[in-house]
């Protein structure tokens, strides 16, 4: 087992913190991360019915800076397909990076400060923290001259989850009530300067808490004392993600696998998908004109048989037509749920698939996503 | 009645030639939430070493080595419906099958239960 030691493997500022706590760590991304702390079932509930804290200072956060807004909206909007341009202060995008063939090259947040809240020309991503390395070089080389990237590597990162996420919130900073699903805003928390973005990856209501490394135990501590939060791992920050039918880099989507055919449409602003105008756009444009091969399905197997990725998907006559990229158990579907990708003519709704673990065959059925429905608190117009 | 355990977590328990074959609590411990397990088949038989069953965690699936050889002679069927008996009851409720042993001095390369606490300690 990776217990952290390797001088190598870096920890977050909240290392002490998981130790003490009892959770088990694991080497994820170069990062010494608890993979859980009383087991993943048991953080895995606690998020569907109250509010977890999770440690996710591994991801990236970069700020791209420019002269001025429209500079870095126009440097983005050739970086990624996003809509920033529409992009309105203190709001954010989920979005794509593309390679030159439409592959995904990583899939990251975009946020747009509130106005007086940062710096003129400033826009923030947050990327997998695999993947941010290479990210930083991918946007630095193509980006044109007076736009830069830095990564954020004195901030931290937590993401509180749970439907009583804005109720402990609330007791802290009034931006709990305010804010609404991917809106940002900066505030004081018992002193401490923290962005407040309400986002996340497992379906839930929640937050994600950017705040100086220095901050980040006194933060951890604050939220942690209300009985309403107890700690997650990244074991039930998989489990709920799939739950949610989220996508995870480098199993649901990598750089050989198009937007259009991950089921990502939604990351690609409505405008740019008639313009283009960004790296990757012929391919995604000529996917939506001239349609898929494969397709990103939901799979709900019968029986308890965990389907993982890399889990054949076959035919009547046993021949492979699909595969699975992501699958298991999971505590509140209490069912095997899988996502993978299939020939688009084989992917209808309700249509009988077949998936073989360890040779023998698991009848599923392929299912809307998500498997768990989304509870984000949405702005009503 | 003696229990062994093998380096890889696994323990015997026998009683005359047939065994009752479960994971330990460390490796239940290890291993998490258990939500499914794949049994033999009644009959089937092994050779010690072989991969004889599967214990699936939310996480992770790890096969189960047959500590010594033999033939199944029953199965744990309440696992079907409740795989976590694994995690809160492995040395008792939470067994996986029993076997009759086809060898038994293949038991004395096994581990007895101070060289097993040893071991993981």
């Amino acid at each position: 087992m990776a217990q952290g030691s390797d001088a190598n493997i870096r920890k977050t500022a909240l290392f002490d913190r998981h130790v003490a706590a009892g959770a088990r760590m694991v080497e994820f991304a170069g990062y010494s991360l608890p993979i859980q702390y009383a087991g993943i079932v048991a953080e895995h509930q606690h998020t569907r019915e109250a509010a977890s804290l999770f440690d996710v200072s591994h991801m990236g956060q970069i700020v791209a800076k420019g002269p001025d807004h429209e500079a870095t909206v126009a440097a983005l909007e050739y970086l990624t397909p996003a809509d920033l341009s529409a992009l309105a202060a203190g709001e954010m995008r989920y979005t794509v990076l593309l390679n030159e063939r439409g592959g995904i090259e990583d899939d990251l947040m975009i946020t747009r400060p509130a106005a007086g809240e940062a710096p003129e020309g400033e826009l923030w991503l947050v990327v997998n923290a695999g993947r941010k390395h290479h990210d930083l070089a991918l946007l630095r080389a193509n980006a044109p001259e007076g736009i830069t990237f830095d990564l954020r590597d004195e901030l931290s990162l937590l993401a509180l989850q749970g439907p009583k996420a804005a109720e402990v919130l609330a007791k802290h900073t009034d931006l709990a009530g305010r804010l609404t699903f991917m809106q940002t805003g900066r505030s004081a928390i018992n002193g401490i300067p923290v962005q407040v973005s309400r986002a996340g990856y497992t379906g839930e209501d929640g937050f994600e808490l950017s705040a100086a490394n220095g901050d980040a135990p006194a933060l951890f501590d604050l939220l942690m004392a209300d009985p309403l939060v107890a700690p997650a791992g990244l074991g039930a920050r998989d489990s709920l993600r799939l739950e949610a039918g989220l996508c995870l880099y480098g199993h649901d989507m990598d750089d050989t696998i198009d937007p259009v055919s991950a089921g990502l449409i939604f990351a690609i602003g409505k405008c740019r998908r008639a313009e283009g105008g960004f790296i990757g756009a012929e391919t995604v444009l000529q996917r939506i004109a001239e349609g898929i091969d494969e397709t990103r399905v939901g799979i709900r197997f019968e029986g308890r048989q965990p389907v993982r990725e890399g889990a054949q998907l076959v035919d009547a006559s046993g021949t492979a037509i699909g595969r699975i990229t992501s699958g298991s158990f999971t505590p509140t579907a209490q069912a095997s749920i899988a996502i993978g990708y299939l020939p688009k003519n084989l992917a209808q709704q309700g249509a009988d698939v077949t998936a073989l673990v360890r040779g023998k065959p698991v009848a599923g059925t392929i299912v809307r996503m998500p498997f768990v429905a989304h509870r984000y608190i949405r702005k009503t117009a | 009645m003696t229990t062994r355990y093998t380096p890889d977590h696994e323990y015997i328990r026998t009683e005359g030639r047939i065994g009752t074959v479960g994971i330990s609590n460390y490796a239940q411990e290890q291993l998490g939430d258990i939500v499914f397990v794949e049994l033999p088949s009644v009959g089937t038989a092994f050779k010690k070493g072989d991969e004889v069953a599967v214990v699936e965690s939310v996480k992770a699936a790890s096969e189960i080595y047959a500590p010594v050889s033999g033939t199944v002679t029953e199965i744990n069927e309440a696992l079907n419906d409740d795989p976590g008996l694994v995690n809160s009851d492995p040395a008792g409720s939470g067994w996986l099958f029993k076997l009759e042993l086809s060898d038994d001095g293949e038991l004395d390369g096994l581990l007895n239960e101070a060289a097993y606490a040893e071991s993981i300690a």
